[in-house]
Parts: structure tokens; sequence; C-alpha cells
């Protein structure tokens, strides 16, 4: 397990500093406090979802779990995407919802009936792995296009919901929501006192004695 | 409390949000469907938004529609990029061809304002051969308009809007020196500039749309950029000059009407062949506007939808169609990128996106296909640098997230680029429904093999100015693109064109299109300001004809 590179770094401490506005708090609020269960989703879908968004973006044990299985359920309950389609692609919501019953059909046909969620990770990335280089097709799939369902769809939304939340800006170190102070020192070596320090080798500590004080 | 702006409109009662101020309301004037306004413009963007600003102060009366809703900046807009996707059009689209567009924040926008409530206020000016790129450089189509004219209007367009720019420009001929200076480099800008002078090419501070000091005055009443580096999702503090903060503002001070969440779904033209008002959906019903004139400013996908929509008995095509080009001629710019990382860190995500240029491929003939392109400095927030990671790099599981891991350490250059104008890149309408019953637009679109050799060029010179100042694991974004136009392009001939140089069309006389629709090319530059400059041609040229009795 790799060290964090910003230890100690919680972008949320800024909660009530100049950095967060009014709107920035009630829409992170709110994505904190999306209910950890299927409102869109059925219960089979919900589980493989979660299982598969695990696989696309693996958590860590030492960063607070971003649960992708609920953000996606909300996205897709709010009907939330970009809109647009591919001609021969259906819409958002039709697409998760096809997308996810072939990709447990096949997990079943290739492993004497087990769901998806239950194979070991290899055997999950191996089927992902399938999808993603145009390995996978036929009668689970119809005529949704399983490459085009990983491009179009899981890489767009799937990523898009875990580097929404805050434990992911963590994890980078990114300065987060910034209204109305902004920063002063542009710089990338000039750090603001409410920006992100990093663990330099020999400076753990002092990062994050640095970011203790990140507010 | 504060009210949704998507639940009922703002702009109603005899007053619209003061954007300036907290909860505050200015008052506006009011006119009945029943009364024939002189202009009924659909679209408040960088075309309509100023075209409504300007057709008022001329006296003028005005009604200006946008289907999305009247924002306030200072109370709706959070600093979270997911959250501000509520600025873009996300209704149905239906997209195909060889390189379908992906929609969405880069090319489109919904709400009063437009597109500029999110644009990265990127304000370049065309290279002056670029008006006339079929006869000077042998490609593309001509303007009808000349370069010593949109100069002029470039001229006020950066003075009304309050560009932040350097002393002085090194391309093109001489031009004023830009209203607000420009802004302090960032660690991404300082770096584009090193690469610029390595490979031995000019740089620049962009000018910008945003201001460098404060603004206060009858122009408005803004702070001073704070280099929070949300831009593109909207501005918290008015720094931003949009449409909405610019030109809105005027046109409801000289008694111009805005009516937002009103969605404009058909044109009625009467027995004598002219536009008599506009159909338009708001709370829950349709209502029809009567008016004299109607502006179309709805963008280049919007706009020929529209145009197509209201297809009738005596024009079966479609309105201003009897070209046939309405629609054709699509364009969107190449957005190509290179990234790579920095032993230093950069924190990119500080201050606008794009504070430093180059613009040397558009004044360089050198070179062995047509149009031009320039690179500018870069600040992906998380959202879009995951989705640059997964869709440049095919990156997911834990690739992709220790690849996340180094976003500090980050730089990156980013071309907009010109791509030619090819009939066979249009708008139709496809047989998908909207949510007000209405079918959506399809978009079909191929790269054409000089637009390849543009992106292989760029991406070639993008690539050594990065690996020039020590950018290691370099990689190519190769399929992205942004800005659109041309699908109702301006010419001086009838039976190759839509609308004249006055953006009025030429089949029906009182029906305009004032937005980046009319572009006959998009040269290499983003095309915000010469949309607002063409509008204040426009607006020009219409109190000329009236003055004339030739409305």
């Amino acid at each position: 397990m790799t060290k964090p590179r910003y230890p100690g770094y919680d972008v949320l401490a800024k909660r009530n500093t100049p950095s967060w506005d009014e709107a920035t708090r009630k829409v992170v609020d709110k994505r904190l406090a999306t209910p950890d269960r299927p409102r869109f989703l059925t219960r089979d879908e919900w589980s493989v979802a979660a299982a598969f968004c695990e696989r696309i973006l693996p958590q860590r044990e030492d960063a607070a779990p971003v649960p992708l299985a609920a953000l996606l359920d909300a996205k897709l309950l709010a009907d939330h995407g970009d809109g647009f389609r591919d001609a021969d692609m259906p819409y958002m919501r039709e697409a998760w919802r096809r997308g996810l019953a072939a990709i447990e059909a096949e997990a079943k046909t290739r492993h004497g009936g087990r769901s998806f969620a239950s194979l070991s990770d290899e055997d999950q990335d191996r089927l992902i792995g399938a999808m993603a280089d145009g390995g996978l097709g036929g009668e689970h799939w119809g005529d949704l296009d399983p490459q085009k369902f990983f491009k179009r769809r899981v890489l767009v939304d799937v990523p898009g919901l875990f580097y929404s939340h805050p434990s992911a800006w963590n994890e980078i170190g990114f300065g987060g929501p910034a209204s109305p102070r902004g920063y002063v020192r542009l710089d990338g070596d000039h750090r603001d006192a409410w920006e992100a320090a990093e663990a330099t080798p020999g400076h753990e500590k002092k990062a994050e004695r640095d970011n203790r004080h990140v507010v | 409390m504060l009210s949704n702006p998507f639940s009922a409109p703002r702009a109603r009662h005899g007053r619209a949000p003061d954007v300036f101020r907290h909860g505050a309301w200015v008052s506006m004037r009011e006119h009945r469907e029943t009364d024939e306004v002189d202009f009924a413009i659909v679209g408040t963007g960088a075309g309509g938004g100023t075209l409504a600003a300007l057709l008022a102060e001329q006296g003028f009366s005005v009604v200006a529609f946008d289907a999305g809703p009247y924002f306030r900046p200072l109370e709706d807009f959070a600093s979270d990029e997911s959250e501000q996707n509520k600025l873009y059009w996300t209704d149905r689209r239906v997209v195909d061809g060889a390189n379908p567009i992906q929609m969405g924040g880069k090319n489109s926008g919904k709400a009063v304002g437009g597109s500029t409530v999110h644009y990265a206020m990127v304000s370049l000016r065309f290279r002056p051969e670029h008006f006339s790129a079929r006869t000077s450089l042998g490609y593309g189509a001509d303007w009808p308009i000349s370069w010593q004219e949109m100069w002029h209007y470039y001229d006020l367009a950066e003075k009304q809007i309050n560009i932040s720019g350097p002393l002085t420009y090194p391309w093109g001929p001489k031009r004023p020196r830009y209203p607000y200076r420009a802004h302090e480099l960032n660690g991404a800008g300082k770096l584009l500039a090193k690469g610029c002078e390595a490979i031995g090419i000019n740089w620049t501070e962009t000018p910008l749309a945003t201001l460098s000091a404060p603004l206060s005055g009858p122009e408005g009443k803004s702070p001073p950029c704070a280099y929070r580096g949300f831009c593109r999702f909207g501005c918290t503090t008015n720094a931003k000059r949009s449409a909405l903060t610019v030109w809105i503002p005027r046109a409801l001070a000289a008694g111009a009407e805005i009516r937002d969440l009103a969605m404009v779904g058909r044109i009625e033209t009467g027995p004598s062949g002219r536009a008599t008002g506009v159909h338009y959906h708001r709370e829950g019903e349709w209502h029809f506007q009567r008016a004299k004139n109607v502006v179309v400013a709805g963008y280049a996908i919007e706009t020929p939808r529209l145009l197509l929509n209201s297809a009738d008995q005596r024009y079966p095509d479609g309105l201003a169609n009897s070209s046939g080009l309405v629609g054709k001629n699509l364009m969107t710019q190449s957005n190509q990128a290179v990234w790579g990382r920095m032993d230093e860190p950069v924190r990119w995500y500080k201050g606008p996106p794009s504070l430093a240029i180059t613009e040397h491929w558009n004044y360089d003939d050198n070179k062995d296909f047509h149009g031009g392109y320039i690179w500018l400095g870069q600040g992906p927030l998380p959202n879009e640098w995951a989705s640059i990671q997964t869709g440049a790099r095919g990156l997911w599981g834990q690739k992709l997230r220790d690849a996340m891991l180094d976003y500090n350490y980050m730089i990156g250059v980013k071309m907009v680029g010109e791509m030619l104008p090819n009939e066979a890149n249009r708008v139709t309408l496809s047989d998908d429904l909207d949510q007000y019953g209405l079918k959506v637009a399809k978009i079909t679109y191929a790269w054409g093999d000089n637009d390849k050799a543009l992106i292989a060029h760029a991406l070639e010179q993008m690539g050594r100015s990065i690996e020039a100042i020590g950018a290691k694991g370099i990689f190519l974004q190769e399929d992205d693109t942004n800005h659109l136009g041309g699908t109702a392009r301006m010419g001086s001939d009838r039976r190759t064109s839509v609308v004249d140089a006055d953006c009025r069309s030429w089949d029906i006389p009182n029906l305009w299109i004032c937005d980046g629709s009319v572009f006959p090319t998009v040269g290499g530059v983003n095309p915000a300001l010469t949309t607002q400059t063409i509008a204040l041609r426009t607006a020009d040229r219409i109190g000329q004809l009236a003055a004339a009795g030739e409305l």
C-alpha cells in the first residue's frame, strides 16, 4: 500500500472558511448524504453496479470510501447525463440498465451461473478488460455495442462520480471549492496556506502538520 | 431562501434578477403577446444577448427568449464541476458520422447568457485573411464582410466587454491596447511560455473576458478575478464578462424583456411569407408572441433545428432554406492536446485555465494544409482530467487511480484548430422527441483529410514544445473537439448562403440569424468574440436599414 501523497489533507476542513460559499456547501453536503440504497436501480442491478464500479475505481483502505453505486444510482434517478446519444446507442438510463444486465449474464455464462459480484477481482477484471478491448458481444448484448458502452458510458460516468467526491480531491491534492477566496500564489511551487501540502521524502511529518492547518 | 431557477421563471411581473446583487431585482418592461414587438430574439448568448441590448438601446421593442434558467451567479453557482453541468444543454440529441461530436459543456449552454456563462473567456480576433479564406488563402469560403470592418467592430467589442490582455499583441495588424491589463500568469501559463520560447515561436498573455481590476460604472459592477479556477463552471464573483453580466443588464436597462425558461419551438409565417412571431413553451403551456422581426440566435445546433422544425406549407424544407444549406457546413474546431508530467508541482487548478497562448500557426502559411490553429495553457479540474485519462489513454482500475495521483504535476497545451466547411457535416432532424415534444437535432460529423493533417501538425508542434521543457510521459489526446459554427452561413450570394452580411435571411426579409451559425469558416480561434462582434455590426445595420425604411 502506497502512502498518501497529501497526508492529513481534508478538503472538508475548509467547509466553513472563505473557500466555500453557501451554494457549494449545499451541493457537497447533499452529495455526501446520498442514500446508500437503490432508488433507480433494482437490487440486482445495484449489486452488479457496486461490484463493477469497484473495479473501475478500486477503493483504498487508507482513504474514505466513495460510494459509487449510490452516486451512480442518484445520477440515473435524476437523469443528469450529457443528454445526447450516439445514433447506435440508447440514452443513458437505458444504456446502464442493459449494460448491467449484460455484464451479469456474461458472468453467469462464463462462470457456471455465478453472479458478477461473486467473482474474484481477477475474473471481474478479465471480463471488463474484454469489454474494453472489444472482445465481448453476442446474445447478451442485443444491439448494444459493449465496447462503446464501456467507452461512452462507463468511462464517462463512473470516474466523473468518483472525482466529484471530496475523498478523491484529498487523494490527488486538489484545492477543491475556492469561492470566494480563490488563490493568491499562482505558481505551482508556491502554495497558499489553504492548499494541500505534499509529503516529500523525509518530510512526511511536516506535510501532515501543514495539512492540519489547511483552513 | 433561494428560489430554484429551474422550477419557475424569474423574469416576470415587471422585474428580473439583478445579477450583481444578492436577492435584488431590476425592473423589466413587459410586453403582451398580442403586441407586435419589433424584435423577438430566440437565444440570449453571445449573439442574441448582445443584439437584445443593442437593439433596445436604439429604441426598438425587444423580447428575448431563452430555453434555460435565469441564474444569479452570486447565489446559484457552486464551486463544483458536476453540479455546474446545469449550465449545459443536456436535452436529447443524436450524434453520428465517422467522428461524432461529443455534446455538452464545450459546445453548448442552456441559460440566460447562453454558453458565455461557462466559456473560458478566451477573446480572440480572427486573422484578417481568414475573412477572405477562399480568395486570399484558397480554401473554405469568403465572408461577405471585410476584415477592416470586422476589426473596427472588434475594437468596440473589446472595449465594451472590458477585455484584459497584453500591451502589444504579437500577431496581425496593429490593434488598440486592451482595456484592462493582462492577468498574471499561473504555473501552467509560464510553462506554455517557456515551451514556446524553447521551440522559437511567440507567445503572449491570452486576451480574456475576465476583469483584472475592479469595474464600477454604467457597464457593470464587478470585482477583479479571484483566480479560483472554476471559470468553465460559471463565475461566482461576476469577474467574468459574459452575456449574462455584460449585455443582459444593458438590455434590461434599455427596456428589453427577457423570458427565461421559454423554449421556442416554431416560428410562424403569414400569408405574405414573412415571419409573424414565435411559438414558445413556458410554465407548462405553449404561447405565441407576435413580432415584426424574428432573430434566431440558438447556436449552430439549435438554430438550424428551429428553422427545420418550423417547416410549413409554404416552406416545406424549413425556413430560410431555399439554398438547401440550413444545417449544412457544420463545423467544429479541433481541440486536441498533449499532456505530460513535470518534475515540479504545477497546480494548474489556480486561475483561469488558459492564461497564455500562441497564435503562431494562424499566421504562418508555410504548411502543407489549409487553415490555422492556436494553442492555450490548460488547467482541467479533476473530473475533466479523469475523463482525459480514460478517453485518451483508456485507463481504468488501479492504473487510473494511480495516474490521477500526479494531478498537481501535470501540464498540457490544447489547440483550437480550424476545421473546413463540408456540406456532409450537418444538422438534420431525428425522430427522437425532446421534453417539449419537438424533434431533436441529429448531428453528423466526419473529419476531412485537411482536418486530420492540421491536427497531426498541431500535435507534433505542441508535443515538441512540452518535451523541450522537460515534460515526461507525454501522451496525446487525439479525439476532442469544441466550438461550433456554420449551419446557416452568411454570404453574398443567396444560392450559396442562408443570410447576407447583415445576418438577414435571403428568403424571409424579417427573419434574421445572429450567432455562430452564420460563420462561413471558423478560423483557428475561439469564436465568442467574433460572434459578439457580428452582433454589434448587425445592430448597427438594422438601425441603418430602419432609418432608410428598409426593415
